[in-house]
């Protein structure tokens, strides 16, 4: 009897292309990434030249970045709906503070609303089990009306934009946006997280069978208060980028639009929404996939309501798609 | 009959807690009289509705996220067909957007139980869906509504031989409200549909081995739901006067007060009675907090931690419940 | 009698009823016939396909070939809904009531008239009855009642009954065999399923044996006819197994404590006064029906479930467990029987194996410690885990997953490894090297706890099997004598030898003691 005996000989055609999926999620991603591009020099010719490709990287990083905690929490079955309010908040008591305290205090003061909401929601979730969903709604309301209160408070201060931000949002050095300079760093430290340590392997091993992870040792809750804490420091940051390239610090739903996009991106970028599979890098080839086809629905002149539909709709229609491929176990 | 006064301990308390509310809002302000509370009903009415969508759905072991975009829709969908149409145009235009909430809720729960995808992730889907569908009927607040349908949730019910100085307690909004969620609920809840609905919330295996159908009970429910909901939009019309494509805040006030009102999150549990109590408790608390002159925003924070504090409160009791 | 039965036509009559999940058979080639005024036993060993052969009876799964007659007609039952209509209502083993309706409500939603319902339950022994009450706030006993007072109120001309008695006190359980036989001479059948032969030899007119999911033979009940039933579900298997020389068992030194001992714990009405040791270096197999109370013996081994009562000593010293990682803190590990409850299915080899690695807050940070690769890559090879389709445990064959979920406790170096049915449903070649690991492991000074359903395992691996029977311990048996046969009877709650007096089956003990 020969100790190493061979997987399944006969596979399906299902099975092969759920393979391949889970394999090369890639692939098929950058593919549809490449189309979408050809789509858009089609209608609109000439349109994609190197500026284009500036701007639609530099657009797509905020995106990312905020997708990033999406993917995050997604990896344990979970999900960050407060990403938004928190990048917001983030963003404006930074402006707010700049011009008094200087931009050093201004950033470590604009992440301690993030701080704290991360803390709220991880003990929502992990502590208490409140479905993600309607823990971090619930202190995104609390959130953006804290915010609503500061902004009367600090009215008087008026609002500036460190240099620093302005030059990391808007600007590009011999055509490469600034913006990666923040980006890749942290997009570093996400995909070491996920595939290097321990606390990746937990996020992972949550998502995917919470009961196995318990009877190996974790402490559900631990995991989740720091995934809920690093999520929202991970929307602080996208807040701060975001406010440099959009200039509007004193908007009150800055990032509000950023929202659905962000959930879209992580699940087209293959991340599941039950937990335990996807990683990163298919979530910021999402986010371009995403930018590239919001640039191509305002060519078609396709209105914000019909858009909304359709990543709804994606959303959908992905989750059922890779709850089919993966049922035939 | 000791088991009926204990099952109602928990809607008891809270009709006592509303008592003292009341009170407490006589003290505050002692000229809190009938006018304030027929404006107190009238803005408890979408959120009435809303918690009446959302209790069904919970009771039957599911949640909808996707209630508070189910009422803009429906709400953009009124004020549009009544923007300078005439008065008895409205009489076809509110069945025919009560039928249109209901199909959206049936949609609902055939995706859940087709795709079999998780119901959080369906209707966090369909919430985008309608969220898109109603600014696609009007992309800002407009449209129009007609003057008999606002009146009606204005004033108060004069009944015949009852004095004023009482029926000027009866506005007719919460008497709308009473009579829309009765016509519904009553019939349901004596029906085998709404056994069914509590017995799928209750234990799924158990429902399936007293032989129901528990996909048909759960298109069912969300179907229900589905119509509050849409009552719930056309309240927002009725009393705004226009329709607003933006939704409100009732998705994380409906699961608050659905948890508040004693309807446990794990589903089979609980009536329509508790959950409406709450939502006038949960507002009942907003005036309060408006009227010791608090910052309407600094109001909103404290009711959503309030919210917040309940919803947890109720995960930890479901949790506890699982594990005895 | 018996030819007076034969003309009749069956009530019930299944065939060749087979049912496969996937490229597994649960049944293959079942058949039950249930004549009239009948009390049949449907009989069989852990995994022989009582459960899923009554779930194709009441309609709550459809089977995959195979013919039921009800009194002669074909019939196609697609729903619990429908086989009630034909006639077969079954009581489950969990109580179907609504947790959350109250008594009438449930009634209600099965259409079951009131009054019969009461004077039923009056029949069964519980006078002050509620309707009122939610059907959460009553006993588990008492609903058990109720759940056969509501199916007797419809008049059923099948009854089905899955372990009826189990958790009912001695006087109700009376009473429900009493009314079980006044159905039967009603001329109403009954399907009766229980492991307790002393109920069956009172009850039952004649008995369907399951093994390995065929029907092996239909027997009448007489006096003796536990020996050949018991041969039945054994079946023309024959021991070949080799028990554990002395020398296997580590000589143990006097005065040792032991490894872990346990003393009278309970776990609700589940486990009861339950006391054994574990040395170190011994393998302790544990032989039980299912639903004896092993699950929870394991839980509360493991962390997972925390006892009533009783005490749980490692090396000597008092543990109380809230968490698996305080189990584990001790060295105590777990791997369920249920792979999928163990494994990450959608991550590797690797990643399954090293879980325990990351378990804890301090090794949260950076992996790549040479020590845990060591480990991981030593326990892959030592279990021979076939890792070419590294990328999804999910693609590995089930005796690859299963060496997997061990493989994990192997290289996190656990003292103490408590293994719930590790060969279930796997290939031979892996459960003869999963035996040997298990051996090897004991032979190194671990110790394990070793539940099986497979009774021939005992003897290739053990040095004693720990009997439990209605959340009992009712035997220990050392490895010598532990062969299918007699683990077996011990199940069953039926004595060693023939000494014991045990009510009804004292006759048939003594016949089968006096030929040899």
């Amino acid at each position: 009897m020969s100790s190493v005996t061979s997987p399944t000989p006969q596979v399906s055609l299902g099975r092969r292309v759920k393979r391949f999926m889970s394999d090369q999620p890639l692939v098929p991603l950058i593919i549809l990434l490449i189309a979408l591009v050809i789509v858009l020099q089609i209608l609109r010719p000439g349109i994609v030249n190197e500026r284009w490709l500036a701007n639609t990287v530099k657009f797509s990083i905020p995106l990312a970045l905020l997708a990033g905690s999406q993917t995050m929490t997604m990896l344990t079955g979970g999900i960050d709906l407060s990403v938004s309010t928190v990048a917001t908040m983030a963003a404006f008591i930074m402006a707010s503070q700049a011009a008094a305290h200087g931009a050093p205090v201004a950033v470590l003061l604009a992440l301690l609303p993030a701080l704290l909401i991360g803390i709220a929601n991880g003990i929502g979730a992990g502590v208490f089990r409140v479905h993600p969903l309607i823990m971090t709604l619930g202190t995104s309301l609390i959130g953006a009306g804290c915010l609503q209160v500061y902004q009367r408070t600090v009215i008087a201060t008026g609002t500036r934009i460190p240099d620093l931000f302005t030059w990391l949002g808007t600007g590009v050095t011999w055509g490469i946006p600034n913006a990666l300079a923040l980006f890749i760093p942290v997009a570093a430290l996400i995909l070491f997280i996920q595939k290097r340590t321990g606390f990746g392997r937990l996020l992972y091993a949550l998502g995917d069978n919470e009961k196995a992870a318990r009877l190996s040792g974790a402490h559900y809750w631990q995991v989740i208060l720091a995934l809920y804490v690093f999520s929202s420091l991970l929307a602080g940051v996208a807040g701060l980028l975001y406010v440099g390239l959009i200039r509007a610090p004193s908007s009150l739903s800055l990032a509000e639009p950023l929202l659905l996009p962000s959930v879209a991106a992580a699940v087209v970028g293959g991340t599941s929404i039950f937990g335990g599979r996807g990683g990163y890098t298919g979530t910021i080839v999402g986010a371009l996939i995403l930018t590239v086809l919001t640039t191509l629905l305002t060519i078609l002149q396709m209105p914000e309501g019909a858009r909304r539909v359709l990543f709804g709709a994606i959303i959908l229609l992905v989750t059922a798609v890779y709850l089919r491929i993966t049922e035939d176990r | 009959m000791t088991s009926f006064i204990r099952r109602q301990s928990w809607v008891s308390g809270l009709f006592a807690l509303l008592v003292v509310l009341f009170i407490l809002t006589r003290i505050i302000q002692p000229g809190y009289g009938s006018g304030d509370f027929g404006s107190l009903a009238r803005a408890a009415l979408p959120y009435a509705f809303a918690v009446a969508a959302q209790t069904v759905v919970v009771i039957a072991g599911g949640i909808d996220l996707s209630v508070a975009s189910l009422m803009a829709l429906t709400s953009v969908i009124a004020a549009s067909m009544m923007n300078s149409a005439s008065e008895e145009y409205a009489l076809f235009v509110v069945p025919f957007v009560l039928a249109v909430g209901f199909l959206v809720g049936a949609l609902n729960g055939l995706l859940i139980v087709v795709t079999r995808v998780p119901d959080i992730v369906v209707t966090l889907a369909t919430l985008f869906i309608l969220q898109g569908a109603a600014l696609m009927v009007l992309e800002a607040p407009g449209g129009a509504a007609a003057e008999w349908l606002k009146a009606s949730i204005v004033g108060t019910v004069a009944i015949p031989g009852i004095p004023e100085s009482v029926t000027a307690w009866i506005p007719k909004a919460l008497v709308v409200l009473l009579v829309c969620l009765g016509l519904v609920w009553i019939p349901l809840k004596r029906s085998a549909l709404g056994l069914s609905i509590y017995a799928i919330g209750s234990s799924e295996l158990a429902a399936f081995r007293s032989g129901v159908s528990v996909a048909r009970t759960r298109i069912a429910a969300y179907a229900i739901g589905g119509l509050f909901g849409a009552m719930g939009g056309l309240s927002l019309t009725m009393s705004t006067g226009i329709g607003a494509p933006i939704p409100g805040p009732y998705l994380l006030a409906s699961v608050a007060a659905v948890v508040l009102g004693g309807v446990t999150l794990g589903g089979g549990k609980g009536g329509l009675v508790g959950p409406i109590v709450a939502v006038f408790i949960l507002r009942l608390m907003r005036t309060d907090l408006t009227l010791l002159a608090i910052d309407p925003n600094v109001t909103s924070i404290v009711e959503g931690t309030v919210m917040v504090a309940v919803v947890m409160l109720g995960a930890f009791l479901a949790m506890r419940e699982r594990r005895p | 009698m018996a030819e007076q039965i034969v003309t009749t036509q069956p009530v019930l009559d299944a065939t060749g009823v087979a049912k496969n999940y996937g490229a597994v058979a649960a049944l293959r080639n079942a058949s039950l016939s249930v004549l009239p005024g009948e009390v049949h036993a449907l009989m069989g060993a852990n995994g022989a396909g009582k459960s899923t052969l009554v779930k194709i009876l009441t309609g709550a799964v459809r089977p995959s070939a195979g013919d039921i007659l009800i009194r002669g007609k074909p019939l196609d039952v697609r729903s619990p809904a429908q086989a009630r209509r034909a006639g077969l209502v079954p009581v489950y083993q969990e109580p179907a009531l609504i947790p959350d309706l109250d008594i009438v409500s449930n009634l209600r939603l099965t259409r079951t008239p009131v009054e019969p319902f009461r004077n039923w339950v009056r029949e069964l022994g519980v006078p002050d009855l509620d309707l009122d009450d939610l059907a959460r706030d009553v006993p588990l006993a008492i609903l058990r009642v109720l759940d056969l007072a509501r199916a007797l109120a419809v008049q059923p001309d099948v009854l089905l009954l899955d372990e009826m008695t189990a958790a009912l006190p001695a006087n109700l359980a009376e009473r429900v065999l009493d009314v079980v036989r006044r159905q039967a001479a009603a001329g109403r059948s009954v399907i009766f399923i229980s492991h307790r032969f002393v109920e069956i030899s009172a009850l039952c007119d004649r008995a369907t044996v399951l093994r390995d999911g065929e029907t092996v033979g239909v027997v009448d009940i007489e006096p003796g006819v536990e020996e050949k039933i018991v041969e039945l579900m054994l079946g023309a298997r024959v021991d070949r197994s080799r028990p554990v020389s002395a020398s296997q068992v580590a000589a143990r030194q006097p005065g040792e404590k032991p490894r872990l001992s346990v003393r009278n714990l309970s776990i609700g009405t589940k486990l009861n006064d339950v006391s054994f040791d574990l040395s170190n270096g011994e393998v302790a197999g544990v032989v039980a029906l299912e639903g004896q109370g092993q699950d929870e013996l394991f839980g509360a081994l493991a962390g997972s479930i925390r006892p009533a009562g009783g005490t749980i000593e490692v090396d000597g010293r008092a543990v109380r467990f809230g968490h698996p990682a305080d189990a584990i803190q001790a060295g105590i590990a777990y791997v369920p029987g249920d792979r999928a409850e163990a494994l990450l299915m959608q991550r590797s080899v690797r990643e399954n194996i090293a879980l325990p690695f990351s378990a804890r807050l301090r090794n949260w940070g950076p992996i790549g410690s040479q020590r845990e690769r060591g480990a991981v890559s030593k326990a892959i090879e030592r279990l021979q885990i076939d890792t070419r389709a590294q990328g999804e445990v999910q693609r590995l064959s089930g005796g690859n997953q299963q060496k997997v979920t061990i493989a994990r406790w192997v290289a996190a170096d656990a003292r103490t490894i408590l293994c719930f049915d590790p060969t279930r449903g796997i290939d031979v070649g892996t459960k003869q090297e999963i035996y040997k690991l298990l051996r090897e492991l004991a032979g190194q000074g671990k110790s394990i706890l070793f539940y099986t359903s497979e009774l021939e395992e005992v003897r290739r691996v053990c040095d004693r099997a720990i009997v439990i029977f209605s959340g009992r311990v009712v035997d220990i048996l050392p490895v010598e004598i532990a062969d299918e046969a007699a683990l077996t009877r011990a199940s069953y709650g039926l004595p060693r030898g023939a000494a014991a007096d045990v009510g009804i089956l004292a006759d048939a003990a003594q016949k089968g003691a006096g030929a040899p």
